[in-house]
């Protein structure tokens, strides 16, 4: 009887002891080979952006033939489902099984705070390409010195969109927005510089994250606004502005830059033209070189590229100028985060450099869905018209560091509505 | 205690032996995964005690979880509690705060049976994410809390191996206590329930209670793995706490194999094997999960123990059927 | 008064839709005793094929029917092939439902990709009617009336047929059923079959209503719980008047209460549960 048992207990033993073996991955350290970790959602809700981040950052190294200034690159990439704690242990896997240099990605802001502790206990480089979260380079920054932001921060882009409505004349603005952390800090950034320059939000309204309908919101918005300024993301960006018409209801539409991204726009009708969003990026940026990343990606992929994709290519580009200055050498951990903070970049997007804080400076681009035909295409599409550039937006606009950071995160909470009715 | 029950328990302490000596050693990833795989290994031993010993489907397993996960990162992150030999209260309280949260819902829940029971128990879940979306003052929100450090108690915890450690005792702490409570007279009364709970009133027992107890105790434990759950992955959102969480684990029971204790864990390393592991390797592991998972319920009703056990039967049936062919023999 | 008047036409519509989606899950459960957690899946391929048909020729119309009828087969072959296996089984074949849910989702990103679609609506249906400041959208009448025909095509079959004579005594009593010489394994097929097709239609309709979506499939499927937690499992009229009242519940709930929006639908459905714990107007 014993015997049977420790007959099975060895056969155990040996099985458990070669599979430790073979999973034991393989360290081979090559001297130009640089690695790096990709983590996007490759199935689950969010797989089709997850697919649109690794092709913009695919795309880059294919026209690269993967050597960026002689470094040859080994691209990793893992399924992080779209969940923060998938991210962090297949963060994990990449630092620990990959041995990479550095990791990249992830989508939402919640995944973003759950990286950037990795990179610090594990001393990688994050590159944070597409998580928006202000505080991952604004208040908890120095909890963070290895992660670099190459995307944008959620309130960035709305704060000169303030401005912008100011100069429009509007005076009185509904908001309507998502009711999650990425959603506040998009609105309060926009309340934040609206009302500094003399406008009233009037009305908040929060439909949860994922809302289908929005019957129950859509009578309560105060039909006197001058207009309704929206915050929504993913299949919620479809349904309110057709839900929104149908109702009758007239003020015009602005809205943060996932309300009508170019993830949208396709699937979007008539019914969008004439919204207005702010972003950093827009696929209808009219410059030689985004054309040509556009009907490069288009080509190559069958769409048009959204800032998902777009941010990922200029990631890559990023990495490259590093590289340059460096002839192809790792640097360094605390080296490259110095170094990416010198470089001044000419992208896609425009010219972007990154602040003290390593959050991008960068164009901030008005747009309006128009109906049109664009570099060339055969059929009239929906594109995000540039109707404003603002230049050299950092996370701060024009209200200084200090005094910035002196005020808490933007939250359903605040700015609180002093002119709500 | 039968003979049979001593080979039992002797073969899952010399598994447990095993891991606990070959996982120190074994690469960073697979340690990782490993201590995954106990934590929510702790969570399919609190599923099992409702679905296997007492027949209660939870579909929200998951609320208790969080409840644990969000008490260790809210202390730890607002006032620096946690992080040293005080981890044995935050380990207490949450064991303490899954059985409340659980000793409140079950009040609502208990009444329920069958298919009602699993769909409360996800409405209350539900609410659970609600809560911890919508207070953003205790909660953060969507993004979550992240508890930068492990607590250091003496022994580091940053160091994998030491947290590894530390999970794998409180593992074999909450078998060993499982094991004892479902053969305790409580434990009897449950199966009892499980299988007729007319009859089981008809007897005199008081099964509401003997439900709620368990359903108390299930999220006791639930809370445990939460601490271990926001330690291990260092941060904690609303995420932990949705309906995927809820349904893996009553995946991770079926298919080791309900009311079987043991089952829970095994289930839990094959589900973390294919979400975490063979996921690095194709894309299309979702398909290998459900298929799995699909062909373990139509052809495996005890799940993956209910295999050993079917193994066993076929090999004795054919040393007995040798056995006798070969005695045939001889007389002949 | 505009306000209530609104919130009333927005939750009658939006409760018609929740009628398609949980009609069926009531339905099957009445028969077969198990809750099928893979219909939410049937309302977003529904939407799916539908949205496959539309890109190939182009009528919406052709894409109703085909979606609903796609997947009623696609519920039939599950019914037949894997839940009949089981026996009479409910929680097994509830768990089976999971995995079956986790296949179809991974399975139509796969076909379908992962972009959010919409199901483009005919001009004429996609305008609003103007009474005074009111506007009241088309195709939320559209909705209405689909279930208004459907509603009353379904009565009538199960209250004035033989079929439905059968189907009733069935969900009253399956032994007894049995014991009387009905083809319960049949109608249990055809049912879930029905189930299906319900749902799918759903999904067909709300599709350009709410969006095509992956994750559609488990965001629906709370909405059908609540819908039958109300209305009670087994019943067509508990299924509409459920369906009606968590749409209007919802809506003027969302609108009184918009900070609340998290809990509209769930609190209501665990305190029903707690008082009555087989639905309102459910029977065991």
């Amino acid at each position: 009887m014993m015997n049977k048992i420790f007959k099975k207990a060895s056969v155990l033993a040996a099985v458990m002891t070669v599979a430790a073996l073979m999973l034991s991955g393989t360290r081979t350290v090559q001297a130009e080979e640089i690695r790096i970790g990709f983590l996007a959602p490759l199935t689950g809700i969010f797989a089709q952006i997850g697919k649109d981040m690794r092709n913009g950052f695919q795309m880059y190294l294919d026209e690269q033939n993967g050597n960026l200034a002689g470094a040859q690159i080994k691209f990793i990439v893992e399924d992080g489902q779209g969940k923060p704690p998938v991210n962090v242990r297949k963060a994990q896997k990449l630092i620990r099984q990959d041995n990479v240099h550095m990791f990249i990605g992830g989508l939402l802001a919640s995944t973003g705070y759950a990286l950037a502790p990795v990179s610090t206990r594990s001393k990688v480089l994050y590159i944070a390409s597409i998580p928006a979260a202000d505080d991952l380079t604004q208040r908890q920054k120095q909890k963070f010195p290895y992660v670099v932001r190459t995307g944008w921060n959620s309130s960035q882009s709305t704060h000169p969109f303030g401005n912008w409505a100011c100069d429009q004349g509007y005076k009185r603005i509904v908001t309507v927005g998502a009711d999650y952390a990425f959603g506040h800090e998009v609105i309060g950034g926009f309340q934040k510089a609206f009302e500094n320059c003399g406008g009233k939000i009037v009305q908040k309204l929060w439909p949860k994250l994922g809302t289908q309908d929005f019957g129950p919101f859509l009578p309560l918005i105060k039909k006197d606004a001058d207009a309704v300024f929206t915050l929504m993301v993913g299949p919620m960006s479809l349904a309110f502005p057709k839900q929104y018409k149908a109702a009758g209801m007239k003020a015009p539409l602005l809205g943060g830059g996932t309300s009508a991204d170019e993830f949208a726009l396709p699937f979007m009708g008539d019914e969008a033209i004439g919204y207005v969003t702010a972003l950093q990026y827009s696929a209808a940026i009219d410059t030689p070189k985004n054309m040509e990343f556009v009907k490069n990606y288009r080509s190559k992929y069958g769409k048009v590229p959204s800032y998902y994709s777009e941010s990922n290519y200029t990631t890559v580009q990023f990495i490259h100028e590093v590289l340059k200055k460096t002839d192809g050498k790792w640097p360094g951990l605390e080296e490259f985060v110095k170094i990416v903070g010198t470089i001044q970049l000419d992208t896609v997007r425009g010219p972007v450099s990154l602040d003290d804080d390593m959050n991008p400076v960068q164009n901030i681009y008005i747009r309006q869905v128009t109906k049109k035909k664009n570099f060339g295409y055969p059929d009239e599409e929906l594109w995000n018209n540039v109707v404003k550039t603002y230049p050299g937006v950092s996370q701060y606009w024009n209200f200084g560091k200090e005094t910035f950071l002196k005020q808490p995160v933007y939250s359903r909470s605040y700015p609180p509505c002093d002119h709500c009715e | 205690m039968a003979l049979k029950d001593r080979k039992k328990i002797l073969t899952v302490m010399i598994v447990m032996a095993l891991v606990g000596l070959f996982t120190p050693f074994a690469n960073d990833f697979i340690r990782l995964l490993i201590t995954q795989t106990l934590v929510l290994g702790i969570l399919a031993l609190s599923v099992d005690l409702l679905l296997g010993f007492t027949g209660l489907a939870s579909l929200g397993q998951a609320a208790y979880l969080g409840m644990g996960a969000y008490l260790t990162a809210i202390l730890v992150d607002r006032f620096q509690f946690g992080l040293g030999c005080d981890l044995s209260l935050i380990l207490l309280m949450g064991i303490a705060i899954g059985a409340a949260g659980a000793a409140f819902f079950g009040l609502f829940a208990i009444r329920a049976t069958g298919v009602y029971f699993l769909i409360i128990t996800l409405a209350l879940g539900m609410v659970v994410w609600g809560l911890a979306n919508r207070w953003n003052s205790l909660t953060g929100g969507d993004n979550g809390i992240n508890v930068m450090m492990r607590p250091n108690c003496g022994v580091d915890f940053s160091n994998d191996i030491n947290f590894f450690l530390l999970v794998y005792i409180f593992f074999c702490l909450s078998l060993t206590a499982m094991y004892v409570l479902v053969n305790s007279p409580f434990g009897r009364t449950l199966v009892g329930i499980r299988e007729s709970e007319t009859r089981m009133r008809m007897l005199g027992y008081n099964t509401w209670l003997h439900k709620y107890l368990a359903f108390v105790i299930a999220g006791g434990f639930g809370g445990l793995a939460g601490v271990f759950w926001t330690h291990l992955n260092g941060i904690v959102s609303p995420e932990d706490v949705l309906l995927p969480i809820s349904v893996d684990a009553l995946l991770m029971v079926v298919l080791g194999g309900a009311g079987t204790l043991v089952g829970g864990p095994i289930g839990a390393a094959v589900v973390v094997f294919i979400r975490e592991y063979l996921s690095t390797l194709v894309e299309w592991w979702q398909y290998i999960l459900g298929g799995v998972y699909v062909l373990t319920i139509l052809f495996l009703p005890d799940g993956l123990m209910g295999l050993m056990a079917l193994v066993k039967t076929w090999r004795t049936d054919r040393s007995e059927k040798e056995g006798a062919e070969a005695s045939s023999g001889q007389v002949r | 008064m505009d306000f209530w008047i609104l919130q009333a036409f927005y939750g009658i519509s939006y409760g018609a839709l929740l009628f398609l989606l949980a009609s069926g899950l009531s339905l099957i459960f009445g028969v077969m005793r198990i809750v099928n957690l893979a219909h939410g899946s049937y309302f977003l391929l529904g939407a799916y094929v539908a949205l496959t048909v539309i890109w190939v020729t182009d009528s919406w119309l052709l894409a109703i029917p085909a979606g609903a009828l796609t997947i009623a087969i696609i519920g039939l072959a599950m019914e037949r092939i894997f839940l009949r296996q089981l026996g009479f089984a409910p929680l097994r074949q509830v768990l089976l439902t999971v995995g079956f849910a986790l296949l179809f989702q991974q399975g139509a990103l796969d076909l379908w990709g992962g972009d959010n679609m919409f199901i483009p609506v005919p001009e004429y249906l996609n305008w609003s009617i103007q009474t005074g400041t009111l506007f009241f959208p088309v195709y939320r009448i559209f909705m209405i009336a689909v279930v208004a025909v459907v509603g009353v095509i379904l009565w009538l079959v199960i209250e004035k047929t033989t079929l439905g004579a059968v189907i009733r005594a069935t969900v009253d009593d399956a032994e007894m059923a049995r014991g009387i010489g009905i083809d319960t394994s049949t109608i249990s097929m055809g049912v879930f079959a029905l189930g299906a097709f319900l749902a799918a239609l759903g999904g067909v309709i709300g599709g350009g209503f709410t969006g095509v979506y992956p994750g559609l499939d488990f965001e629906v499927l709370p909405l059908a719980f609540a819908v039958v937690i109300i209305g009670g499992m087994g019943s067509l009229r508990g299924a509409l008047i459920g369906s009606m009242i968590v749409g209007l519940m919802d809506n003027i709930g969302k609108g009184l209460f918009p900070e609340l929006s998290y809990f509209t639908l769930y609190a209501p459905m665990v305190l029903i549960l707690a008082v009555k714990p087989t639905g309102l107007f459910g029977r065991e």
